[in-house]
């Protein structure tokens, strides 16, 4: 892993003026509420008009043994008054609810930067647990940041007071204590949150109002100066964006969004079936909620059970979907294969992370991008789509039931862990912009008879429900007899299949073309990406370019087949470089399909890159 | 039981001959499943099936080519997975009959899970599980059902482990519908009927015979001079005699189990047999667990007492959570807490 720090925002100290961007993250015990936390700081920031980048960072383990260093869960978020396509780097500020916080975060912090702590949290217990032989925030070792340390615990006991809550209930205000404090900071409007907590414990009223006196009694806190070191509040301008109506989207709530509106603009009903894993639950769970769609989902008994329930469900008519993660896509593979075979339109969402194997379940990569093109018993060719960010995956879902459809085939959708977790502003769209691309069904028996393995000029056969009188037929996982599709194992049979099968696939490209994300279309260095690298890519080679560098990003959508134009493309360039969370695996790809000197930048850390990791390697490559 | 759903499905009224397809059957000369394939292209002219509203799907193994023989929707799927496929084809389609067809080892070893899961969601289907206590399509390995001690290719000392009983784990799997036959019993027909017309999961075990890998496994009841005292067909509101009558099964009280007891001059009543009720649960049990030598094997309804279908209730709540509102595409992508940026506040470089 790189080690270059980013410099290019100040140290908050020396600011007289509000910084252009600031990051923050919220650190704390697994069961201290930090997600929560700063999903309402996300989205209060984004209703004061910044521009802003997530970044969510939690265990493995639900509720891990309290004030280890393995439960420190932890949420970043970038905001500012410029445009923010990544959750930052080193973060300005740091909130630390206990020492095990402080120990696993407090070196990504800037020097300079701001610590705030709870020394209610800093006793002997939770000093030992984290490691700590002395208490940190007294023996002089934080001595390169600046220090707010109080006893929130306390403060936030007092705040509740009238209330009576148990001490324990008591104490889970804490996160919205801290949360009043940081909205003070950043002079952001309460109303927002305290309208949430209304809503959320709609059933607890007392609950609603302990939480909201905690927020309120840190808004005061950081209003009435008690504070031991002078903390200026921060104005952030908002950031210049498009006119029109904005909301905060995560990428699974993008993904979810954007099948339902595929599924519509192909006037089909949707069965999504679908089987519990992290990261991709959280698709399960927000189209469950959306059946006046005509969605249908089913929580299956096992990851096969859904891809094939999903297959089932397209076989008789439905867009089929199903979702998950690596370990579950592994498990698809056979039915995918069915669904190739078969030829059958489906949609299969990896949301991908650590692997292999159960590796890093909350943790971020792409590392499946060999399983997605690559990853099946015999020539199985399908489509394979990356989102490069949770606005971006909203148009991918439909690009990837558009594809679905009309080419009668199984598509592979890519994210990944921190797209499905993230959350930035994004700009409604009007859906009045969408082409329709209604599916069409086979009604009658067509000249020449019934072929339910016949081609139109896109090579895709013709989809027939069940149901239909006089279409009666069989399919299935054998070698299809050419046009009559009835089984058939003769080798030149078997060969001419393959060869549709592939050739299908590859059409796709003649109506694929790749842009230019930043930069010319030629030059010394193209700076190759795909899926949630846009971001720290594109701020590298913004970053770059200022500096007088010759450097172009190009950012892959279509991972298979690639866009017909992006050979010639590549040999524009003089260098190639190929940053991604994985061991290479885009670059084999266009070294195999292009014949190119693709470089690779890797990191499999399980967390994204940082912009100056990327800008230090292009630097580097044109040193 | 009669189904009301069965009376309000328009009646098509199909040959034996319009069930047939143009395929060559290729299972072995002598194999159980043509008799099979006949019963079930005589049962579904009975019970009116339209075949453009049939759909067979199957697993792999030689009782999943079944689909390709007969003339309506088929679909060959996966080793196993045959009833996670039928249940996407009938959630997205509840007015298509369905047929499962899988066997010992599709349906109760590589997809065990899918046929409890399918079970216990009660998925309106008929569930054939061709049980023929071996692997025939990949040359004679023993299978789940195969009995303790099966040398095959790979047991050549003996199988050990203990066999699979299909319909008691159907039942423990919570099967509302249970049934037996054998592949050339007359009575097959009939019970395929009854299955069809039980709305919810109907699970038929067929014992099979393979001539080529095990062959006459089942011939203890199913050969002709065995089957009066081998069989026990039992019927609803009928005692549960066998051996031409001269014996039944009762209950032993003490024992809390069944027992066969001998019945005298036709007088059942005397000696205490069982009436067959087809809703009685525990006594299915006792049925299905019945050990076959001390007892004779149980066929025909053995268990039917229907219960709301999944499809059905999937529907239900589809429709009800969507009752009174409208899809509104627009609305839906601008739903959550949302914020208007204005032209003149839009500064700076564009992205």
């Amino acid at each position: 892993m790189a080690s270059v720090a980013s410099t290019t925002t100040a140290p908050l100290a020396t600011h007289e003026t509000a910084p252009e961007a600031v990051v923050v993250r919220f650190a704390g015990d697994s069961g201290d509420g930090m997600q929560l936390t700063g999903g309402q700081f996300t989205l209060s920031t984004a209703l004061a008009g910044n521009d802003l980048a997530t970044f969510p960072d939690f265990p493995a383990e639900i509720r891990a043994p309290q004030g280890t260093l393995f439960g420190v869960s932890a949420f970043q978020i970038n905001f500012g008054s410029s445009d923010i396509t990544t959750a930052g780097d080193a973060p300005d500020i740091l909130i630390a609810m206990n020492p095990a916080a402080l120990k696993t975060n407090v070196n990504d912090l800037k020097a300079g930067g701001l610590i705030i702590a709870d020394t209610g949290e800093f006793g002997e217990r939770n000093l030992v647990k984290a490691k700590y032989e002395s208490n940190p925030l007294e023996d002089g070792s934080l001595a390169r940041w600046q220090v707010l340390a109080f006893d929130i615990s306390a403060l936030t006991l007092e705040s509740v007071k009238p209330f009576g809550l148990g001490n324990k209930e008591a104490l889970r205000c804490k996160n919205m204590w801290t949360l009043g404090l940081a909205l003070w900071l950043f002079d952001r409007e309460r109303q927002p949150i305290i309208d949430w907590l209304k809503g959320k414990f709609a059933k607890a009223p007392e609950i609603a109002e302990a939480n909201i006196a905690a927020l309120n009694a840190g808004h005061a806190y950081g209003e009435t100066a008690e504070l031991a070191v002078p903390v200026k509040q921060l104005h952030m301008a908002p950031a210049p964006v498009a006119e029109g109506l904005y909301r905060t989207v995560t990428g699974a709530e993008a993904i979810s969004l954007g099948l339902v509106a595929g599924a519509q603009l192909a006037e089909l009903p949707m069965f999504f079936g679908g089987y519990p894993i992290t990261p991709a639950s959280a698709i399960l769970h927000h189209l469950s909620r959306l059946k006046e769609y005509g969605v249908t989902t089913f929580q299956a008994e096992d990851e096969i059970a859904a891809i094939a329930s999903a297959i089932g469900a397209s076989y008789a008519g439905s867009l089929g979907v199903t979702s998950s993660s690596g370990p579950g896509i592994a498990l698809k593979g056979e039915a995918m294969g069915l669904a190739i075979m078969t030829e059958l339109p489906l949609v299969i969402v990896n949301s991908q992370r650590g692997g292999p194997s159960t590796g890093l379940p909350t943790k971020t990569e792409q590392s499946d991008l060999y399983q997605a093109v690559y990853g099946r018993n015999g020539d199985a060719p399908m489509p394979v789509i990356a989102a490069r960010s949770p606005t971006d995956a909203f148009d991918c879902a439909i690009e990837a039931c558009r594809l679905a459809i009309q080419y009668m085939t199984p598509v592979l959708l890519l994210t990944d862990g921190y797209i499905a977790n993230a959350a930035e502003p994004w700009r409604v769209p009007d859906m009045a912009g969408y082409a329709k691309f209604p599916a069409s069904f086979l009604t009658d028996v067509p000249e020449g008879g019934l072929k339910p393995y016949a081609r139109n000029e896109k090579l895709a056969r013709p989809w027939i429900k069940p149901g239909t009188p006089g279409l009666m037929h069989r399919i299935g996982g054998i070698e299809k007899e050419v046009g009559t599709g009835h089984i058939n194992y003769a080798p030149a049979n078997h060969q001419a299949m393959t060869e549709l099968r592939r050739d299908k696939i590859l059409g796709i490209s003649h109506e694929l073309h790749q842009d230019v994300a930043l930069g010319e279309t030629h030059g010394k260095l193209a700076v190759v990406g795909w899926g949630s690298t846009f971001g720290p890519i594109h701020q590298a080679v913004r970053r770059a370019r200022r500096k007088g560098l010759d450097v172009a990003h190009i950012h892959i959508r279509h991972i298979w087949p690639l866009p017909a134009n992006l050979g010639d493309l590549l040999e524009n360039y003089e260098q190639i470089l190929i940053p991604e969370m994985n061991t290479g695996q885009l670059k084999t790809v266009l070294r195999d399909q292009y014949l190119v000197n693709a470089q690779s930048l890797n990191k499999i850390s399980g967390q994204p890159f940082r912009i100056a990791e990327i800008e230090a390697a292009i630097e580097g490559m044109l040193a | 039981m009669t189904d009301i759903a069965t009376l309000t499905k328009p009646r098509v009224e199909t040959t034996l001959k319009d069930w047939e397809t143009d395929q060559e059957v290729r299972w072995c000369p002598g194999c159980g499943d043509y008799a099979i394939l006949k019963a079930v292209q005589r049962t579904l002219p009975m019970v009116g099936a339209d075949p453009a509203n049939t759909v067979f799907v199957s697993g792999i193994g030689c009782s999943s080519r079944f689909p390709y023989y007969v003339e309506s929707y088929g679909f060959h799927t996966i080793h196993g997975r045959a009833p996670a496929v039928a249940t996407g084809v009938k959630l997205a389609n509840p007015d298509l009959d369905v047929w499962i067809i899988t066997g010992d080892g599709d349906g109760l070893s590589i997809g065990g899970n899918h046929t409890m899961h399918v079970l216990r969601r009660n998925l309106d289907c008929q569930i054939l599980l061709f049980n023929n206590e071996i692997y025939g399509l990949t040359k004679g390995q023993y299978s789940p059902t195969s009995r303790a001690g099966t040398r095959s290719p790979s047991t050549p000392l003996g199988s050990i482990d203990y066999p699979a009983r299909p319909a008691a784990f159907a039942l423990g799997s919570g099967a509302h519908f249970i049934a037996r036959a054998y592949d050339v019993s007359k009575q097959l027909p009939e019970v395929l009927t009854a299955a069809y017309n039980h709305k919810g999961a109907a699970f038929v075990e067929i014992f099979q015979n393979c001539i080529v890998y095990n062959k006459d496994v089942f011939a203890d009841f199913t050969e002709k001079k065995n089957a009066d005292e081998g069989q026990l067909w039992v019927e609803h509101g009928k005692p549960m005699l066998f051996a031409k009558g001269t014996r039944g099964i009762a209950l032993d009280r003490e024992a809390l189990a069944l027992k066969v007891v001998d019945v005298v001059d036709g007088d059942w009543q005397a000696a205490d047999v069982i009436v067959h009720d087809v809703a009685n649960r525990s006594v299915a049990h006792m049925l299905v667990e019945m050990p076959f030598g001390p007892f004779p094997m149980a066929l025909g309804v053995i268990y039917d007492d229907p219960a709301a279908s999944f499809e059905e209730a999937v529907v239900a709540q589809n429709e009800q959570a969507a009752r009174g509102r409208t899809p509104d595409l627009q609305k839906l992508v601008s739903q959550g807490q949302t914020w208007t940026v204005k032209a003149d506040a839009v500064k700076g470089p564009a992205l």
